[in-house]
């Protein structure tokens, strides 16, 4: 199991998966927004998305879980 | 006359548009989100106003909201400021609806210039070169061809895109194959269409624009150009006046060429227009800023003028009393942006401001939004404030400079002070022949 964190406090902009989606390490999944800027969130195995914590505009603090991934 | 106020935004530029009010007797109102109860610019104002919640598109953004505060305490204005609700067509038009003065140009002005395909369009029509480009591609095929006719390297871009997501760089048709349908992807996942167009990219080009102030009667003036090459991720670091690395006649040429586009649209109000400049000072229109800029504060220091004054005053329908040849630069200016912001990342960095100390001295103009104790929260732009520094020349400017920085003291969150300290002795700061490059080429990055 691996989990997606949130890098800094903001806003989820974008879900660009869906659960059961499977993914590459290295493939953004979440883009958060903070301060204008957008900070894309990747994927850091090869697997496939188990959960999605959050909704798009939800807002989360650093360290919370958006998204976990069961390795392949 | 314009006796009450209204201030469509936050931070920094709230609280200089109040400045301005107070030296003129002028009654202010702020409107704020529940983010910024405690910013300066809401205990600034004669009245304050909580419209909502701290995502903007919940206060800042709220037009209706806004605009029944405007009516319910009689202000007879609006000044948008900028960014939020600054360039916004509708939000112009439902203040003038609501029978009050809108700091601005006409809104049909505002909607044309926020087009970019529209202003392309307008600026060729009215004999301003552009940068040349694309209409939207749909084929690799078709993008080869257009690449080939305006010639490598290009830019490939999302039309829907900003602040450089979803931008390549291709230097040939293998490249330029490579990324053609990951770019579509991209642009249709980040931003809802897989439009994409072409742009030739303009090697080590500057970034320079034009001040101009026009009135409701058909004066236009070009108030100089602001340098505005030291970049970050497409945001402006550092702006100055003059630009220290262009020849007479290309100054010239831009000021010409601005105050064209000014009259090809029956522009009012305090506008920038945007120039690249290529290394044989050819000169492309980016884009017209319909608004106050971020930057205005380097024109004000050599030119001697408030543009927030002259702002209201056109509003007013007040005509400028100078001609072109009245207006004389005055010595040199450079402003300096300070983000809360990771020096070498430029990941922003919210947190709470324990130390916020600033010199004062001559020379020395410090436009802050926040003070020490504030909370920076991730909701808004990461700039806190802004340092300007003026002198009789350049030279004088940057020993003022450092000396100002030497003294800066800023603790609680990170900041690009560090970055800014460090350009201080960049070779090709220190000689002005800078370029758009310069931030990305530093050492280390």
């Amino acid at each position: 199991m691996n989990k997606v964190e949130a890098s800094m406090a903001g806003t989820v902009w974008k879900v660009l998966v869906s659960e059961g989606d499977v993914v590459d390490s290295g493939q953004d999944v979440i883009i958060l927004e903070s301060m204008k800027m957008e900070i894309p969130l990747s994927a850091e195995i090869d697997g496939k998305v188990s959960k999605i914590m959050v909704n798009e505009g939800d807002f989360v603090a650093e360290g919370d879980v958006l998204l976990e991934l069961v390795g392949m | 006359m314009i006796q009450k106020l209204l201030i469509a935004n936050r931070g920094e530029i709230a609280s200089r548009i109040i400045r301005t009010c107070r030296e003129q007797g002028i009654q202010t109102v702020a409107v704020y989100s529940q983010a910024d109860l405690e910013m300066p610019f809401v205990k600034m104002a004669d009245e304050s106003y909580l419209i909502g919640e701290p995502p903007v598109a919940k206060s800042y953004l709220q037009m209706d909201t806004i605009i029944d505060v405007a009516k319910k305490v009689c202000a007879d204005a609006v000044h948008p400021g900028y960014g939020l609700l600054s360039e916004n067509a509708t939000f112009a038009q439902k203040v003038l609806d609501a029978g009050l003065i809108w700091v601005g140009p006409k809104p049909s002005v505002i909607a044309q210039m926020g087009d970019k395909v529209t202003a392309r369009q307008v600026m060729i029509e009215a004999n301003v070169p552009v940068v040349p480009g694309s209409g939207e591609i749909v084929t690799w095929e078709e993008a080869v061809h257009i690449a080939n006719q305006i010639g490598y390297p290009v830019l490939l871009k999302a039309s829907a895109g900003g602040g450089g997501v979803g931008m390549v760089l291709c230097h040939s048709d293998k490249q330029l194959e490579q990324h053609f349908a990951t770019t579509q992807k991209r642009a249709g996942m980040y931003f809802g269409s897989s439009a994409v167009f072409l742009e030739k990219f303009l090697e080590r080009s500057r970034h320079i624009e034009v001040q101009v102030l026009a009135d409701q009667h058909g004066n236009a003036l070009h108030l100089f150009e602001r340098e505005c090459s030291v970049q970050r991720r497409n945001q402006k670091i550092i702006e100055e006046s003059l630009s220290p690395s262009i020849s007479q006649e290309a100054r010239e040429k831009l000021y010409q060429t601005a105050l064209q586009a000014v009259h090809a649209v029956g522009y009012y109000g305090a506008g920038t227009v945007e120039f690249l400049v290529d290394q044989q000072e050819n000169c492309y229109f980016i884009e017209m800023n319909t608004r106050l800029q971020v930057e205005h504060p380097v024109t004000e220091s050599i030119t001697g003028l408030d543009l927030v004054s002259w702002q209201l005053a056109i509003a007013e329908e007040k005509a400028l009393p100078w001609k072109q040849t009245d207006l004389q630069p005055q010595g040199h200016a450079i402003e300096y942006r300070l983000y809360a912001e990771d020096p070498v990342t430029f990941f922003p960095s919210p947190g709470k401001i324990e130390v916020f100390s600033l010199p004062e001295g001559a020379g020395i103009r410090f436009d802050a939004g926040v003070e020490a104790g504030n909370t920076i929260t991730p909701f808004y732009d990461p700039m806190i404030a802004k340092c300007i520094i003026s002198g009789s020349s350049r030279e004088e400017v940057l020993t003022r400079s450092r000396e100002t920085f030497s003294q800066m003291k800023i603790e609680g969150i990170k900041c690009n002070l560090p970055l800014l300290v460090e350009l201080l002795d960049h070779p090709d700061f220190v000689s002005g022949k800078y370029d758009t490059t310069i931030l990305a080429n530093r050492k280390g990055k």
